[in-house]
C-alpha cells in the first residue's frame, strides 16, 4: 500500500517543478490520444509544441494569444488565492470588448485620445459587469461561481443582440458585425508585419504591478490570509467583504481591458464570435503559474502554443479545433494531480518516514 | 386547454435533463463534495448516448453508454479529489472544460446526423384519458425514470441506512472517519453516481429532446443544474420542483415569441440564466439559514491522519 504523509511545510522545489512535470504529463496523454486517434503522436507532438517556437511569425501570433491570457490569469489570481472564485472572466472580457468598441464601432471619429478612453472603458465595462456578483455576494451571500458564470451567458447574448442591431455596420450589407475601427482606434504593431500589439507591454507591467501588490503591499497579505484562513480574516479584523470587491473588481478591471485589447488588436472590429474562451483558458493559465506572476507569465505562453500549435495541427494533420481544449482540460488535471507531491510525501506503508514522529 | 397540455409537456422535455443532473449532483454534495464538472460530464453522456445510438440503433445501449461513460469521467474527479487530494472547485472546472473538448472531438463526424425520436410509452387505458392522459401519460420512458429516480434518491437519504452514513459524512466527515465509515469509498460511490446521472440528462438532450448532435449543446445546462440543488436546499423534491421551474422559463421563452411580441431572441434566451441568478440571491439572503441547509463539509477536502 501507499500512503500519503503530509508535508510540514509545502516544497518550494515541488512547488515550481509541479508545472513542468504536468506539462511533460500532458505530453505523454496527449501522444496516447493521438495513437488512439490514428496519428503519428511524434509528429503530432512536434507541430504542436516546437514548430510554432521557429519561427517569427508563429511567436509573434503567440505573443497575440498569450496578451489576453497573461492579462485575465494575473487578475484572477488575485481571487484564487483569497478564495473568491470568479469563472465568469469570459462574460466580462466580453462587455469589455462591447464598451470599450462601442465609440469606434458607432461613430468613426480620429484622435490621440480615442484609445485611452476605449481602454477605460472597456476596463470600466469588465468592473461593472464583475460588480454584480460581488454585491450578490457580499450583500446576498450569493454563491459568485454560479453568477459569473450565468452572467457570462448573458454578455455573450448580449453582444450578439447589439451588434445584430444597433452596432451593425451601417454600409455592411446586413452582417452581424460592427464597422471596422479605423486607424485611430486600433492599438499599434509591436512587430511590424505581425499582429502583436503594444496590448502585451501592458499585460507585462499588469504582471509587474500584481507581483508589487502581492508582496509589497498590505491587500496582497490579506488576499492570501483570507485564501488560508477565511476566520483568522474576520479576528484579524480585514474586512472580507473589502477582498471580494477589490479581487472581483480587478479580475473584471483586466478582464474588460483584454476584451477592449481583442477588439482594438487582432479582431480590429465588434463580431458575435469575438468571445473564444480566453476567460476560460486563462483559469488554467492562473492555476498552471501556481497563482504567481512569474508563473502566469510562462503559462500564458505554454497556452498561448497549445493555440496556435492546435491551429498548425488543423491543417496540416487534418485534426479537429476541439483538440486545444482537450489538451487544456489534460494540462489543469495533470497539474492538480500531481500537486499532492508538493504538499504531501509519498510513502510505502509500514515504513515510518525519516523524521516522523507519533 | 390543448395549447396549456402541450405548454405543460414541453416544459416537463425541457426541464428532464435538468432533473437527471440536478439529483446526481444533490447526493453528490449531500456526501461533502462539490463536483462543478456537472457541464463537461453531460456533454460527454450527451456524445456518448447519440454516437451509441446511432451506431447500434440501440437506446438501451445508447443511454446506458451515457450513463457508463458520464460515470468515467465522474471518476478522473473522484481520483483526483478523494484520492490525490486537489481542490475540487479547480478540478470541477478541469472537468467541464475537458470534457467539452472531448465531446467535440468524439463528435467531430456526428454534426449534422440525427436519430429517430424515442417512442412514447402508451399506458393501456391511462394514455386516452383526456388532459390527464397527455399530461402523465405519454412520455418517453426516460421521464418516468427521472421522476422514479428523484424518489428513489429521496427514500434513499431520509429511508435508509447508507443514506444516513452518506448525510453523516457530509455534515462531518472527522467524525464519520473516527466512527468507522470509510469516507473515501462512500463519497466515491457518490460521485459515480452523480456522473451516471449528469450522463443520463446529456443522453436525454441528445438523444429525445433534439435528436441530433450539436457541439456545445448542453450550453450551460450542467450549471444551472448546480444552481437549481442550491435552489431546493439540498432536497429531492425540491429539485424536481425546481428543475421544472426552470424548463418553465425555457418554454416561455420560446412561446412568447410565438405569440407576437417584438423581443429579439436574445433577450428570451437570457431568461433562463437571470432567473438562475435571481433564485440564488433569494434563496442565499438569508445566510444562517443557507448555511443550515447546506452540508457543513462541502468543498472541503478530507484528510485521514490516522
Amino acid at each position: 500500500m501507499i500512503r500519503l504523509e503530509p508535508r510540514k511545510e509545502m516544497s518550494k522545489n515541488l512547488l515550481y517543478l509541479t508545472p513542468v512535470i504536468a506539462v511533460a504529463l500532458t505530453i505523454i496523454f496527449g501522444g496516447v490520444m493521438f495513437l488512439i486517434l490514428g496519428k503519428n503522436p511524434v509528429r503530432a507532438i512536434t507541430i504542436i509544441f516546437v514548430t510554432p517556437l521557429t519561427d517569427l511569425f508563429t511567436i509573434s501570433e503567440i505573443i497575440v494569444k498569450a496578451t489576453p491570457l497573461i492579462l485575465i490569469g494575473i487578475g484572477l489570481s488575485f481571487g484564487f488565492r483569497a478564495g473568491v472564485w470568479n469563472i465568469g472572466a469570459e462574460g466580462q472580457f466580453t462587455i469589455g470588448a462591447l464598451v470599450g468598441g462601442a465609440l469606434p464601432a458607432l461613430y468613426p471619429v480620429e484622435g490621440f485620445w480615442i484609445l485611452p478612453v476605449m481602454c477605460l472603458a472597456g476596463i470600466i465595462g469588465g468592473m461593472a459587469w464583475a460588480a454584480i456578483p460581488a454585491f450578490l455576494r457580499t450583500k446576498f451571500n450569493a454563491n459568485e461561481i454560479l453568477v459569473t458564470l450565468m452572467l457570462t451567458y448573458v454578455a455573450v447574448l448580449l453582444l450578439s443582440v447589439l451588434v445584430h442591431g444597433p452596432l451593425k455596420d451601417p454600409a455592411g450589407l446586413n452582417f452581424p458585425e460592427s464597422r471596422l475601427f479605423n486607424e485611430s482606434a486600433t492599438l499599434p504593431i509591436l512587430i511590424p508585419g505581425t499582429r502583436a500589439h503594444v496590448g502585451f507591454l501592458i499585460a507585462i507591467l499588469a504582471l509587474i504591478v500584481a507581483w508589487m501588490l502581492l508582496t509589497r503591499h498590505i491587500f496582497g497579505y490579506q488576499v492570501k490570509v483570507m485564501g488560508q484562513s477565511p476566520k483568522a480574516a474576520s479576528f484579524g479584523g480585514f474586512i472580507q467583504n473589502k477582498v471580494v470587491w477589490l479581487c472581483l473588481m480587478i479580475s473584471g478591471g483586466l478582464a474588460g481591458l483584454a476584451g477592449t485589447f481583442e477588439a482594438a488588436g487582432p479582431v480590429g472590429q465588434l463580431v458575435p464570435a469575438l468571445p473564444v474562451g480566453y476567460g476560460f483558458t486563462a483559469i488554467i493559465v492562473a492555476f498552471l503559474g501556481r497563482l504567481t506572476p512569474i508563473g502566469i507569465l510562462f503559462a500564458g505562453f505554454v497556452m498561448a502554443l497549445t493555440y496556435i500549435g492546435g491551429e498548425a495541427a488543423q491543417i496540416e494533420m487534418n485534426l479537429p479545433s476541439a483538440v486545444t481544449g482537450v489538451f487544456q482540460g489534460m494540462f489543469l488535471f495533470s497539474l492538480l494531480g500531481i500537486d499532492v507531491l508538493a504538499g504531501f510525501r509519498i510513502c510505502l506503508a509500514g515504513r515510518r518516514p525519516a523524521g516522523a514522529t507519533g | 386547454m390543448d395549447l396549456l397540455v402541450l405548454v405543460l409537456q414541453g416544459v416537463i422535455i425541457a426541464a428532464t435533463p435538468l432533473v437527471f443532473a440536478a439529483i446526481g449532483e444533490l447526493v453528490v454534495e449531500k456526501s461533502g463534495v462539490l463536483n462543478l464538472g456537472v457541464e463537461g460530464m453531460m456533454i460527454m453522456g450527451a456524445i456518448a448516448g447519440f454516437s451509441v445510438t446511432l451506431e447500434t440503433g440501440s437506446y438501451i445501449l445508447g443511454i446506458a453508454s451515457a450513463a457508463l461513460v458520464g460515470a468515467l469521467s465522474a471518476s478522473l474527479f473522484g481520483l483526483l479529489t478523494q484520492i490525490l487530494l486537489s481542490n475540487q472547485v479547480a478540478t470541477g472546472l478541469a472537468l467541464t472544460i475537458f470534457g467539452l473538448g472531448l465531446a467535440a472531438l468524439w463528435g467531430q463526424g456526428y454534426s449534422g446526423e440525427s436519430t429517430q425520436a424515442l417512442g412514447k410509452v402508451h399506458i393501456f387505458l391511462f394514455s386516452d384519458i383526456p388532459i390527464i392522459g397527455p399530461l402523465f401519460f405519454s412520455y418517453d420512458p426516460l421521464i418516468y425514470l427521472s421522476v422514479a429516480l428523484v424518489i428513489g434518491v429521496s427514500w434513499f437519504l431520509n429511508k435508509t441506512r447508507l443514506g444516513l452514513i452518506l448525510r453523516s459524512i457530509g455534515e462531518n466527515h472527522d467524525s464519520a472517519h473516527a466512527i468507522g465509515y470509510s469516507v473515501v469509498a462512500v463519497r466515491m460511490a457518490a460521485i459515480l453516481f452523480g456522473g451516471a446521472c449528469a450522463g443520463l440528462g446529456g443522453a436525454y438532450l441528445s438523444i429525445i429532446q433534439t435528436p441530433l448532435w450539436v457541439e456545445g449543446m448542453t450550453a450551460g445546462r450542467g450549471w444551472i443544474a448546480l444552481a437549481i440543488v442550491v435552489f431546493a436546499a439540498w432536497r429531492p423534491g425540491r429539485a424536481l420542483v425546481g428543475a421544472y421551474l426552470f424548463g418553465g422559463v425555457t418554454v416561455i421563452q420560446l412561446h412568447v415569441q410565438g405569440l407576437g411580441f417584438e423581443i429579439e431572441a436574445q433577450y428570451m434566451s437570457m431568461l433562463p440564466y437571470l432567473v438562475t441568478i435571481i433564485v440564488l440571491v433569494v434563496i442565499s439572503h438569508n445566510k444562517t439559514r443557507a448555511a443550515l441547509h447546506a452540508p457543513a463539509c462541502l468543498g472541503k477536502p478530507f484528510f485521514a491522519s490516522s
